[in-house]
């Protein structure tokens, strides 16, 4: 049985081989599913719920590009992977993409031979108190100890930061991030310092949240986004505007409620109407339908929403908009125009 | 001579002495304590803090576990009603329990299957690990692969009837040939079984209805403690056959069959696990061709049984060492064959010894099925540190989850070593 198996995978190898090299986007459209690779479980960015169901910031990404390519938000294949299996997953065509709050940076993008289409979240290096300790601000922690995972870039940024105010600190070092929320609980350091987001789930977890704080200084430049292969560019193309199409989505005042209602027929502003395909033809130029972005933002709604319903204030993890707020509030969410 | 001292003594008793309850001290329950928990006053004092002892954890963890919630929506709301009080929030197992023992994508709606397929399971190895029972319930052991395999997996019921039809033709032609010149029977058995589940590659589509009777599930949808019981008895199956082949293969005399087997041996010895695993799950995949999935489980149980097979060899060459060679000149002296020789004389032996080792594999190894965790597939470990612990509701949830894969860990671990006590009970032949 094993043995036919084998024989019956090897002839679909075989097969598979010659239609490989077709486009990402016609394999997609053949087969009719996107396989999207995702994290194992990270709170609110990606996890299956007791149905089964995906769901997350992440998830909503992959669903948006499930939706505009084939017009199914349902139609991905979530692919999870760890850290240390996502870019192989990636590089070898197991997923046709990857949203796994990944950091984009220079070696990544040059030497791993990927594309970072964008960024959906812009991350950093925070740090969280007890309420207790009376900081406001991370240039109080002078002779603080800190708990700090070893043998990663937060240990090199706390560091720098340090050094740049001329304070002193204490380092603790842990393992992982469970063990360094245990140290923090027991009062083994004054403060803990990951990424933002992982502060704030972290914080979600402790039996009492109110009495930690998450100070506002971000130490390091944490830009995540989701990526795809070296040299297909129609299909970054597809997932770049995809992404971008939701941002814009936002901006515009389109959302889940009313994009049906927006794109019956054309409206007053030329910019929707071209998004919504109801003027022009952007989709046919990627190669999608008309109404790819009008699917892409039912999918689970523009980037706000998004924003909202999974991370959002008023989630148990509670992320502020912050830097992802659009450039008009102040953010660095900045959509280049569709036209 | 009975007059002798008659005059000296004055009194000489006749009947013995009915004899006397021991002192208190001595016997029942104080008696017992005083002999092993009280002996001396260092016994006493070691008694008395271990008895501290085990009260301070009975009182840090009854509680916690007779406290403990098992209804509740999520670890706040556990939260709420505890008020601060340390108990466990047990529901988090009520709530995910499908998902724990099948994975979060496995059909809810098949659930029996693999539950079937886990009962019938029993039945198939009883009558391989209890050899008093009835020898023609192997049959069934025979079947069970094939139908344990349609019932997990679904699909086509052809795919394992051809299977298992490859097999039998394997068996025949070597039962045919193999009398006479053995290897003419194996390798003709090979190529008999390959003709056949090549031919099924053609004849399966066709015949295939268009709706199986059970529907299929994608391997990569499996997940949970079903996916540890499948690679456990699975790779201790298979490991076993192919250690015990490893382990003679070494002792032969024709250098090349030694050769491999030493090279293997050592090779898969000197790698750790995880690395094996590495290469089945991301390795392989630079070198199929891309948008190929050959089967993801396929792979790990491949890589697990090497990697068993190899530990189980080196334990079975101990027990083949530790025969005397007058067992193997007995042997030669009756002229038996060497197939003759090693399945009626010496592998009894050195299998018998090697009982515990081999037992210290298997259970090793069923642990060991926790590492798929690394490579993203969802085993009982997986499905905790990945989806339930990254769930908003859970997040946070870790002593009660852990325990409970550890119990369920336990259950079956302590199982193994059991039967093995037994079976070393059952097989004692000398004289102690």
């Amino acid at each position: 049985m094993k043995k036919s198996v084998f024989l019956g995978a090897l002839t679909v190898a075989g097969l598979a081989a010659g239609a490989a090299a077709a486009g990402t986007l016609d394999d997609v459209k053949a087969r009719g599913k996107l396989n999207c690779g995702v994290t194992t479980g990270l709170v609110g960015f990606a996890a299956p719920d007791a149905n089964g169901v995906w769901q997350g910031f992440d998830v909503g990404v992959c669903r948006a590009v499930a939706a505009a390519v084939l017009g199914d938000a349902n139609a991905v294949e979530f692919v999870p992977t760890t850290g240390k299996t996502r870019f192989t997953a990636l590089a070898s065509g197991e997923i046709d993409m990857l949203a796994r709050n990944t950091t984009w940076t220079f070696s990544r993008d040059v030497d791993l031979k990927f594309e970072f289409v964008g960024i959906n979240y812009y991350d950093g290096q925070g740090f969280m108190v007890p309420k207790s300790l009376g900081v406001s601000s991370a240039k109080e922690l002078d002779g603080a100890t800190v708990c700090i995972q070893t043998g990663t870039t937060t240990e090199l940024n706390l560091a720098d930061f340090f050094r740049k105010n001329n304070i002193s600190y204490e380092p603790v070092p842990v393992e992982t991030n469970a063990e360094g929320q245990q140290q923090y609980l027991a009062g083994a350091c004054d403060t803990y310092t990951t990424d933002a987001s992982g502060l704030a789930a972290t914080r979600a977890a402790f039996e009492n949240p109110g009495d930690h704080v998450i100070l506002p200084e971000i130490v390091s430049k944490e830009p995540l986004g989701p990526l795809v292969r070296h040299g297909d560019n129609e299909w970054g193309d597809v997932v770049r505007w995809t992404l971008n199409a939701l941002i814009a989505a936002e901006e515009l005042g389109i959302t889940s409620a009313n994009v049906s209602e927006m794109s019956m027929a054309a409206g007053s502003s030329p910019e929707v109407n071209r998004l919504l395909g109801t003027e022009g033809n952007l989709g046919e130029m990627l190669g999608l339908s008309a109404d790819w972005a009008k699917n892409a933002v039912m999918a689970g709604g523009n980037y706000g929403e998004l924003f909202e319903k999974n991370i959002g204030e008023n989630t148990p993890i509670g992320l502020a908009r912050g830097l992802n707020a659009q450039w008009t509030d102040g953010g660095l969410l900045y959509s280049p125009p569709f036209r | 001579m009975s007059d002798t001292h008659a005059h000296s003594v004055a009194f000489v008793r006749e009947t013995a002495i009915p004899p006397a309850p021991p002192p208190a001290t001595e016997a029942g329950v104080i008696g017992w304590m005083r002999q092993n928990l009280f002996a001396t006053w260092a016994n006493a004092l070691l008694t008395v803090v271990a008895i501290y002892f085990v009260y301070l954890l009975l009182t840090g963890t009854l509680p916690w576990i007779l406290g403990g919630l098992w209804n509740t929506d999520s670890l706040a709301e556990c939260r709420e009603i505890l008020q601060g009080k340390n108990a466990a929030c047990f529901s988090v197992l009520t709530e995910r329990w499908n998902q724990l023992l099948f994975g979060f994508k496995y059909p809810d709606e098949f659930y029996w299957r693999p539950g079937i397929a886990f009962i019938l399971l029993f039945l198939a190895a009883a009558p391989v690990l209890f050899f008093d029972l009835p020898r023609k319930l192997l049959l069934f052991t025979a079947i069970y692969p094939f139908l344990a395999f349609w019932l997990i997996w679904g699909g086509t019921v052809w795919n394992p009837v051809f299977a298992a039809l490859g097999f039998i033709a394997g068996y025949v032609v070597f039962d045919l040939y193999g009398k006479q010149n053995f290897a003419a029977g194996f390798f003709g058995g090979i190529v008999a079984a390959f003709v056949v589940w090549f031919l099924a590659g053609y004849i399966v589509p066709a015949i295939a209805p268009e709706q199986p009777v059970l529907e299929a599930v994608q391997s990569r949808d499996m997940g949970g403690f079903m996916l540890n019981m499948i690679l456990g008895v699975v790779c201790v199956s298979l490991s076993l056959p192919l250690g015990i082949a490893l382990a003679l293969g070494r002792q032969s005399s024709m250098p090349l069959i030694k050769w491999i087997c030493v090279v293997f041996i050592e090779f898969i010895r000197g790698v750790p696990l995880i690395t094996l695993l590495f290469v089945a799950n991301v390795v392989l995949a630079y070198f199929l061709p891309p948008g190929t999935t050959f089967d993801l489980i396929l792979r790990v149980i491949i890589m697990i049984t090497m990697f068993a097979s190899a530990y189980i060899a080196e334990v079975i060459r101990g027990g083949l060492a530790a025969l005397p060679k007058g067992q193997y000149e007995a042997a030669d002296s009756l002229g038996l064959d060497y197939a003759q020789a090693m399945r009626l004389i010496v592998l009894p032996q050195a299998l018998k010894i090697s009982i515990p080792g081999i037992v210290n594999v298997s259970v090793g190894l069923f642990k060991d099925t926790t590492l798929v965790s690394i490579i993203t597939m969802f085993d009982l470990v997986g499905m905790i540190r990945g989806p339930i612990l990254a769930s908003t509701e859970w997040n946070g949830v870790y002593w009660e989850l852990f325990s409970f894969a550890a119990v369920l860990f336990f259950i079956t671990c302590y199982g193994i070593s059991q039967y093995s006590q037994w079976l070393e009970r059952r097989l004692t032949t000398d004289h102690r």
